[in-house]
């Protein structure tokens, strides 16, 4: 007998007969209604206790703030998604304060070192937040990649305002999560970090040294 | 089973508890760091579940771990189906010997030279790096801390915290040695170096195996918990992952997994959640451009289909490795992870590692414990760990005629002489001429009572009886 139909014969035949099955219920993760402004207050407290930084920002001036923030930091490029919108807003702007725009159009194995060792920074979208946890809501797509958003040092994610939910509870049942599941699906909530050593918090470990988030209202 | 491997160089007998925990009391560096951190934590996870009905939220927690013991067979195979159908390879394994070489199979069809890990205590229990060295293949921890004990040549001393039990000079004395980094007390420096070194690794690796904390048979996704990048770095850039977990994982629909992340990260670092929650539920779909372009889970049974048939040791698998037993426990604190000897130590690894080695190999686990009740307090799905202590000091010395004794290398500490005492103490006290007797006989001889009785008056006084019997007493007070 294959080892896994010995498995499941020895779970089947539990020599202790058939277990109850107890009742579930999740009433404890439901929160209070609240406002989006209460929402955006809750996510930037708690994001920026675990060293993420926000800009609020509204859809006419984000590109404004984010050239800002790319040019305090001497980033030499930004690694744009090809089909989104924010790509196309970013290529179309015209602005000479940007930085060199890349996209990530090929499979990661033609050009790896090249994003391990030479991309300063990436901005993708978002498919919400988590107000409680502070936390982005992340699918990554052909057009944005899952190591958009894990190789360059700095992470900037563009997250709607109004797509900012109380819990995590809240967001994967209003999305209908449990109808399919993506390759990939990630909640992200501050920068990279360890505390391994002497508990000492030390960012950037193997992910992102910073993660920026613009929320447009 | 790993533990008994006699080649494996981190070869610790378990039942040599004893010296290593007189040897762990007596050194000062070993109790600062235990305490400084145990300490931190305690207070972190309190900050943690402020404002929540923490009560309701662990009652939630263990229903949902119950749940999904109760279709554990169904779920397992809906979980199989739901992967299979996803493009993931599902792999079954009796024991970690057999969960080895089904790694290592899946590495020799690949023409793997390296293998990178996310952090992953199933392997451990595997003992998956000593096996694939052996047979040419390099294993390289990738988590931080894991990276530190696997440097120094050791196994790790917390579960959540690998390398918890060194301090910051001998990580730097550590790393100065095996990769010429610099001396220095700054963390950041140590950080980045490690963070050069492992990306280089990251990139030439082969094959990239982690662990696994929920399976979700209802959807088909595997859901790691983490907070540096290294699990989803390990999941991510090689081109083939092989995520390894226990059958006990797997939970029915990913609304189930809510509240449980929720009750992980704040019970094992006092964190709302951590940096990095990662699901996976493919390899890489046409068209993606990244990811692994073979993904496969290796289920472990190694014991846990024993521990199932029982009713009342049901209960150690609903554990989520929070570590917060450990945390909590004034053993874990005085003596240190590496005390134990065994993959999971603290409360968690005295009531799990028995079922593992048995409990002749393990039968200083169970006693290692002041039952104090401090770990069944903070566990966030509410496992009674002094239930299942009491319960296995009772297997190690066949004590219950009612419940006979199930757990592998049960009786091992009986001993003939005090089962006579108990047998006598039991038949006494079933008699109340024979009882009054025998209380009225030692209370006049009192003075004969021996002041050393072996390891009970090792650091306590013995108790004196009193000049008259409880009995006596009373018949004066006239009652």
């Amino acid at each position: 007998m294959s080892s896994r139909d010995t498995i499941l014969q020895r779970l089947r035949n539990r020599s202790g007969g058939d277990l109850n099955v107890p009742d579930c219920d999740f009433a404890v993760l439901k929160r209070q209604p609240s406002s989006v402004a209460e929402r955006i207050e809750q996510f930037q407290k708690t994001i920026e206790s675990v060293h993420g930084e926000v800009h609020r920002c509204s859809s006419e001036n984000w590109v404004t703030q984010l050239a800002g923030i790319l040019s305090d930091r001497g980033a030499h490029n930004l690694l744009i998604p090809a089909a989104h919108t924010i790509g196309h807003t970013l290529r179309d702007s015209g602005r000479d304060d940007l930085p060199e725009l890349l996209i990530y159009d090929e499979p990661i194995e033609s050009w790896q070192p090249h994003l391990f060792n030479e991309v300063d920074a990436s901005i993708t979208s978002t498919r919400g937040g988590i107000a409680e946890t502070g936390s982005l809501i992340l699918w990554p797509t052909p057009d944005e990649p899952r190591l958009m958003s894990l190789v360059p040092p700095i992470h900037i994610a563009v997250l709607e305002a109004s797509e900012l939910y109380s819990t995590f509870h809240e967001a994967m049942l209003k999305q209908n999560w449990a109808s399919g599941m993506p390759t990939n699906a990630l909640l992200v909530s501050g920068p990279s970090k360890t505390a391994d050593i002497e508990q000492t918090l030390a960012y950037g470990v193997h992910g992102p040294k910073e993660l920026i988030v613009l929320v447009i209202e | 089973m790993s533990q008994s491997t006699t080649d494996n160089p981190h070869h610790i007998d378990v039942k040599e508890f004893h010296p290593r925990a007189r040897a762990a009391i007596a050194d000062p560096k070993v109790r600062q760091n235990f305490r400084k951190a145990m300490d931190g934590l305690i207070s972190k996870r309190k900050d943690a579940f402020e404002g929540w009905d923490l009560e309701a939220l662990r009652d939630l927690g263990a229903n949902v771990r119950l749940r999904a013991l109760a279709n554990l067979p169904d779920l397992l195979e809906q979980l199989e189906k739901k992967l299979t159908a996803n493009g993931i390879y599902v792999h079954w394994a009796i024991d970690g010997d057999e969960a080895c070489k089904i790694v290592r199979n899946i590495c020799v069809a690949r023409n793997a030279r390296t293998v990178i890990k996310g952090k992953s205590m199933v392997s451990e229990e595997m003992e998956l790096n000593h096996y694939l060295e052996e047979r040419g293949i390099e294993a390289l921890e990738s988590d931080l801390g894991e990276y530190i004990v696997q440097l120094a040549g050791e196994t790790p001393s917390h579960i959540i915290m690998p390398a918890i039990h060194k301090n910051t000079g001998e990580i730097s004395e550590l790393m100065h040695e095996k990769t010429g980094t610099d001396l220095s007390n700054d963390v950041e420096y140590l950080t980045a170096s490690a963070r050069q070194q492992l990306r280089e690794k990251f990139m030439n690796a082969d094959v990239g195996v982690s662990g696994v904390n929920f399976a979700v048979a209802e959807t088909g996704t595997l859901c790691l918990v983490e907070n540096e990048g290294n699990g989803r770095m390990t999941t991510t850039v090689p081109p083939c992952h092989i995520a390894v977990t226990g059958i006990e994982k797997v939970v029915g629909t990913l609304e189930d997994v809510a509240p449980l992340l929720a009750l992980l990260t704040r019970s094992a670092t006092g964190q709302h959640i951590t940096t990095y929650f990662n699901m996976i539920s493919s390899a890489r779909k046409p068209g993606e451009l990244d990811g692994p372009e073979e993904v496969h889970l290796v289920l472990i049974d190694n014991g846990r289909s024993s521990i199932y048939q029982d009713d009342e040791l049901l209960d150690t698998l609903r554990c989520i490795r929070c570590g917060a037993c450990m945390n909590h426990c004034p053993v874990y604190t005085r003596v240190g992870g590496h005390t134990y000897g065994t993959t999971y130590p603290g409360p968690i690894g005295k009531i799990l590692m028995p079922h593992l080695i048995g409990l002749d190999e393990g039968r200083h686990l169970p006693t290692a414990s002041s039952l104090c009740g401090a770990c069944g307090e903070v566990c966030p799905v509410k496992i009674p760990i002094p239930d299942l202590l009491v319960r296995l000091r009772q297997e190690s010395v066949d004590g219950d005629k009612l419940n006979p004794a199930k757990v592998r290398g049960h009786g091992a500490k009986r001993g003939s002489v005090e089962a006579m005492i108990w047998k006598g103490w039991s038949w006494m006290h079933a008699r109340p001429g024979a009882y009054r007797f025998g209380t009225a006989v030692a209370a006049r001889l009192r003075k004969l009572q021996p002041g050393k009785l072996g390891g009970w008056t090792k650091y306590r006084t013995a108790p004196k009886l009193a000049a008259k019997t409880l009995h006596e007493r009373m018949k004066e007070r006239g009652q």
